[in-house]
């Protein structure tokens, strides 16, 4: 008998709050947390959640990441219960694009202004990508597997989809796992604008004609997956279901999407298949949704590819029309806003969406939040993640 | 240019350096235990750094393995500063 994936917990640091509440709601209200052409976490303050010696210790994103999967554990096992399960058999899985950049930066300007012995002790588990993974683990006593995913915009999918895997293995009964970014810093920044990737107008409009690049967003989304027959016999509360993992590479450009989106349209397929289900199945499309002229066109084509007829008729929408593009944790935060979605039955809106490009004539849920309609039973969504170096993850989810 | 080591010197440097790190204050005195106030190895390698920037005094893990308490640690770079 083939194990299956719940999920029992979630949590989010983003532009909209602190809280996955406040991502699920206020971009159902089609509220934007982007200003000043980026989605920082202003509500965000890591001495409301730990200590003046715990914060120094980590880097933002870890910070996110940390108070992310206390709401997310707290939710899943209860506040200040331990896990369920025996220790090694739950495991702590987090992605990043770039980890601790800030502390790099810093500690690359001591060393540079003041000689090696300025630079700090701690830089190194400061900046080293694996960094929250290994924080959540220590906080939370987890000790089965437990390690940083890298890929771009697409880790904190890969890292759910990976969290998934080790639970179907058998090597788990649960499994701590989301992604995390704080990287809206010196070189980050520049070097995003510096291949015209950013948006120099600073908006982000998914799909709309007038898009010209992604706005760089910071924050954490971290989720609890456990077993599903486990789950139920300690009387977990289940919040949905992870069905499904594809995974595929382009192997085509270090930044651009493969323009026939043929892996990408694998990879949903791939997903879809896993949940054992068909495109018509599919009522809600999370889309990657960049607001980038090359994403939104091949995801469009992609989409079509898999989704065939169904494609026309699903709605699709960008949570980055929200709270911009959260790269390494985008995946992950994305999960927990399509999770919520399905609960509420809801396809929460492509912020901002106004003007139609020829031949990108998918539903993106414009002006406002609709409902979801497949009777009364579970509702089906994926949630797609195309990163930087042509890496596709996609999550099947039903809630 | 180092500041002058003098035991006064040193020991307001070092409570400023444990405030830095995250100590309260007022847990500051010369007895209270290196412990008691959460002070880990981590945290003596950077009040060590603090103390070699301030002083050119070098202390090493080796130097502050056996130290309990703040006053121990204030007394081991007066004398290291010889």
């Amino acid at each position: 008998m083939s194990r299956r994936v719940v999920i029992t917990g979630v949590g989010a640091v983003t532009p909209l709050g602190v809280g996955a509440r406040p991502l699920i709601e206020r971009w159902t209200a089609g509220e934007c947390g982007i200003a000043d052409g980026f989605g920082r976490c202003l509500e965000f303050d890591p001495l409301d959640h730990l200590s003046k010696k715990e914060a120094r210790r980590v880097d933002r994103f870890t910070q996110m990441a940390i108070v992310a999967a206390r709401e997310a554990i707290d939710q899943a096992f209860g506040a200040d219960a331990g896990a369920p399960y025996e220790p090694h058999r739950v495991g702590c899985v987090i992605g990043t694009g770039i980890g601790g950049l800030p502390s790099l930066e810093e500690n690359h300007r001591k060393l540079i202004e003041q000689g090696q012995k300025a630079v700090s002790p701690l830089a190194v588990p400061l900046m080293m990508g694996n960094a929250a993974a290994a924080a959540v683990a220590m906080r939370h006593d987890l000790h089965g597997h437990c390690y940083g995913v890298v890929s771009a915009c697409a880790a904190g999918a890969h890292a759910l989809g990976d969290a998934s895997r080790i639970i179907r293995a058998g090597d788990a009964d649960a499994v701590v796992t989301g992604g995390a970014e704080a990287a809206i810093s010196g070189v980050a920044v520049a070097a995003f604008a510096a291949m015209e990737a950013t948006s120099p107008s600073g908006v982000s409009r998914p799909f709309d004609a007038r898009r010209d690049g992604f706005v760089m967003g910071e924050g954490a989304g971290v989720l609890v997956l456990e077993e599903k027959q486990a789950a139920e016999a300690r009387g977990a509360v289940v919040l949905g279901e992870l069905l499904g993992y594809g995974a595929t590479c382009d192997g085509y450009h270090l930044t651009a999407p493969q323009p026939e989106g043929t892996e990408a349209a694998r990879a949903i397929s791939l997903a879809i298949a896993d949940a054992g289900l068909s495109a018509v199945d599919v009522d809600y499309v999370n889309a990657h949704g960049t607001s980038t002229p090359l994403n939104d066109r091949s995801e469009t084509t992609a989409l079509k590819l898999a989704l065939g007829e169904r494609a026309a008729d699903v709605p699709v929408s960008s949570t980055k029309s929200a709270i911009g593009h959260l790269l390494g944790a985008a995946g992950a935060v994305e999960a927990v806003a399509t999770l919520e979605a399905l609960r509420a039955r809801t396809a929460p809106p492509t912020v901002g969406w106004e003007e139609a490009e020829e031949g990108l004539d998918l539903d993106y849920v414009p002006g406002a939040a609709k409902p979801l309609e497949d009777g009364e039973g579970p509702l089906v969504g994926i949630s797609n993640s195309f990163g930087f170096g042509g890496h596709n993850a996609v999550l099947c989810l039903a809630a | 240019m180092p500041t002058d080591v003098t035991t006064d010197n040193v020991e307001k440097v070092i409570f400023d350096g444990l405030v830095e790190l995250g100590v309260e204050r007022d847990e500051l005195s010369r007895d209270a235990g290196l412990e008691d106030l959460d002070v880990d190895s981590l945290d003596l390698v950077e009040l060590a750094q603090i103390v070699e920037d301030e002083f050119g005094v070098e202390l090493r893990g080796d130097d502050v393995k056996d130290v309990k308490t703040v006053g121990e640690v204030i007394d081991l770079v007066v004398s290291k500063a010889g």
